[in-house]
């Protein structure tokens, strides 16, 4: 593997400056995302996988920030001249540059379908609007593209569809529309935010199969949010394990399950009691409950949790993402003794 | 949606109907009649009257006969046409009122427009800018415009013009278009004088509209879809005018229809203290004199116009939100 990723998140940090202090919702998350590949971040309720990739679209609402980090990404100018390699946290969220990306080269699925689409436009209304901002197309032409993706995306009779609003239609075919709107410009990136939690299961499976049939056929790299493990097993090559705004782990889809190597990655594996199983709870099994954003841990933040825990280091010092073996890397002092206050010492 | 204008308009007789029958029990209701307070009237000057003279009156208004025939008698007056006599000005009721009719609505008009035209935006800035400069004077600005009596506003302005401009800001025409027939000239004469009533009347709806908009936005403006139309890389203004500033309107076209009639009762006292020839003052004239066609005719207009902005808004309102549509039908 020695392409050039496609996608490279390296130490960001995204706060929010509330009237009680400060949220550091994603606090250095590094990972890579190559082309075609399908990365799963997986990890409690609140640990900052929204944040992320909000900050990786650049549509962080207020008061949220990205104060550190590199988000370098490979855009492809409309003038089709040659790949530029540009940080994305340095441009202007509301720029030119940053909205021709947005939609364009990186397109996101929401959580939540029924939502995200407004409910006093027609879906496809909504669709050819996304076609019309990045494609030089005409209203017909967007209007024939939107039919053609909704039948890609198996909807049936597209073209009624396109003039249906969204609360017309069942969840599953909402979130069909939505996986349409967001390949409509051929977009390299996609980012599912938890695409299935609002679908029942078996249209869940349904949306895996189509969003890895299309990553197939368009070779299309996806980070595919979840804090369903289960989900991750089915979809993802590679996976990141994130805990309080921290990554713990990352490294390819099996080893992650086979041979995890931090205490976290250890924990959620073992919370799941099939991982065919419905159960979307994952956390009885893990001891201890996720501290408050205001109320940070020192040193690793799941030292209060962890059975691993060495008492005067973990609680002292921050460890920091380092590479274990040839494929995976973990964030822990069990396997190595870089912390992120030496480094900054240095 | 055609059939839903169909629908409304075809329940608009019979609301009309129901309308003038609670009218004409309301200007039955006080104690007495015309020539009860007529009779008042002359006995407070020094003039007596017999009461042969007084049931002669009472036949020659038909004030003797049932309320139920008197109503239909109305009516079937009304529905030629012919809205009758004032008891009060021995005037057909249709002259006394037609000019002031149209200055009322005119001005109604003027208001509404000054009023969306200046909330709209701010509440949409208010909104959008959160917390800033912007949000937090209008935020006192309204305050003060919502607290602040609207015969107050009038008089302040009127002693501001005439202290400063030397100019008298009463009326709707320049001394020399008051009684004049209506002419091109007499139009642009309106224009020039109906803007200050027409400010002063919506200076605290302006305040109350600015910060419903501006609540109403800062509700959608949390909305998913508000993140998912930035995700597809819209400029931020294009957005906010499609989607959210849409559906918070949405509740503030509702209220257009009473819009009317509140204008001319809420403009009672203005017209009164800067002496606009509307409608409100004939009105309460008209009820004190107990002078019930007048009165009758009145109501039933703001009525009908209630009724009929009411439909308005019911129509907007479709068509703003499809799901309205769809329910209907
Ligand atoms: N607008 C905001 N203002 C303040 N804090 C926020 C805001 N958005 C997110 N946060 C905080 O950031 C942290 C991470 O939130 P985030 O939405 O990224 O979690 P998540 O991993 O996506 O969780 P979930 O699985 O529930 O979606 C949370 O502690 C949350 O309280
Ligand atoms: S650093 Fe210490 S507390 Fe943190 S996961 Fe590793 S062993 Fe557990
Ligand atoms: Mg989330």
């Amino acid at each position: 593997m020695n392409q050039l990723p496609l996608l490279s998140v390296k130490n960001l940090k995204t706060y929010f400056d509330l009237d009680e202090g400060t949220v550091k919702a994603v606090d250095g998350v590094s990972f890579d995302v190559l082309p075609g590949q399908v990365v799963g971040i997986v990890g409690e309720s609140g640990c900052g996988k929204s944040v992320t990739i909000k900050s990786v679209l650049r549509i962080v609402e207020k008061p949220g920030r990205i104060v550190e980090g590199e988000i370098l990404f490979r855009h492809q100018p409309d003038d089709a001249s040659e790949e530029q390699l540009i940080d994305l946290a340095k441009l202007k969220a509301n720029g030119k540059t940053m909205r021709s990306i947005r939609g364009g080269e990186i397109a996101l699925i929401p959580q939540e379908p029924m939502a995200a689409f407004s409910p006093v436009y027609t879906v496809g209304n909504q669709i050819m609007e996304a076609i019309m901002l990045h494609l030089p197309v005409s209203k017909q032409e967007a209007r024939q593209r939107t039919i053609e993706l909704l039948r890609e995306v198996g909807v049936p009779m597209p073209e009624r569809r396109v003039d249906a609003y969204s609360w017309e239609l069942s969840g599953g075919l909402r979130q069909r529309a939505m996986i349409a709107m967001a390949i409509s410009c051929n977009p390299r990136l996609l980012i599912a935010d938890e695409p299935t939690t609002a679908i029942d299961v078996t249209t869940q499976a349904q949306i895996l199969n189509l969003l890895r049939d299309l990553q197939q056929q368009h070779n299309t790299s996806i980070i595919f949010i979840t804090h369903d493990l289960g989900v991750i097993a089915q979809i993802a090559d590679y996976v990141v394990v994130m805990y309080l705004g921290r990554v713990m782990e990352t490294g390819p889809v099996d080893d992650i399950f086979h041979n995890p190597q931090h205490p976290y990655t250890r924990a959620l594996l073992k919370s799941i009691p099939s991982i065919r199983s419905q159960s979307r709870t994952l956390l009885p099994t893990i001891e201890g409950s996720i501290p408050h954003p205001f109320n940070r841990p020192p040193g690793c933040p799941f030292h209060p949790r962890c059975v691993d825990f060495m008492p005067g280091v973990c609680n002292v010092q921050t460890p920091v993402l380092q590479p274990v073996n040839e494929r995976q890397a973990a964030s822990c002092f069990l396997h190595h003794s870089i912390a992120e206050e030496t480094l900054t010492a240095v | 949606m055609l059939q839903y204008i169909i629908k409304r308009l075809l329940l608009l007789p019979f609301l009309l109907f129901i309308f003038s029958i609670i009218a004409f029990i309301l200007i039955q209701a006080p104690p007495g009649d015309f020539v009860t307070s007529y009779i008042a009237e002359l006995a407070s000057s020094g003039s007596a009257v017999d009461q042969a003279q007084i049931d002669a009156l009472r036949a020659q208004y038909g004030l003797d006969q049932p309320m139920y025939i008197q109503y239909f008698k109305w009516m079937g007056r009304i529905l030629t046409g012919d809205l009758g006599m004032s008891l009060d000005w021995k005037k057909p009721i249709r002259e006394l009122i037609s000019e002031r009719l149209l200055l009322t609505v005119m001005l109604g008009l003027f208001t509404f427009i000054f009023t969306w035209i200046v909330a709209i935006p701010i509440g949409i800035l208010s909104a959008t800018r959160q917390y800033s400069f912007f949000d937090y004077f209008f935020t006192v600005f309204n305050y003060v415009g919502v607290a602040t009596p609207t015969f107050m506003t009038a008089l302040v302005l009127m002693w501001l013009a005439f202290k400063y401009f030397g100019v008298s800001v009463t009326g709707l025409f320049s001394p020399e278009y008051v009684d004049a027939p209506w002419s091109w000239g007499r139009v642009v004469d309106l224009l020039k004088h109906i803007w200050l009533p027409a400010v002063i009347l919506g200076m605290d709806g302006t305040a109350r509209l600015a910060r419903v908009m501006r609540a109403n936005l800062l509700d959608e403006l949390k909305k998913p879809y508000m993140e998912m139309a930035r995700a597809k890389g819209m400029s931020e203004w294009r957005l906010v005018l499609k989607y959210p500033v849409r559906l918070a309107i949405n509740p503030l076209v509702s209220t257009i229809g009473w819009y009317l009639p509140m204008i001319f009762s809420g403009s009672v006292i203005v017209a009164t203290v800067m002496n606009l020839p509307t409608i409100g003052p004939m009105l309460l004239r008209s009820l004190i004199t107990q002078d019930m066609f007048l009165a009758g005719s009145i109501i039933l207009i703001y009525m009908a116009l209630a009724v009929i902005g009411t439909l308005i808004s019911d129509i907007l309102l479709a068509w703003l939100d499809p799901r309205i549509r769809m329910e209907e039908s």
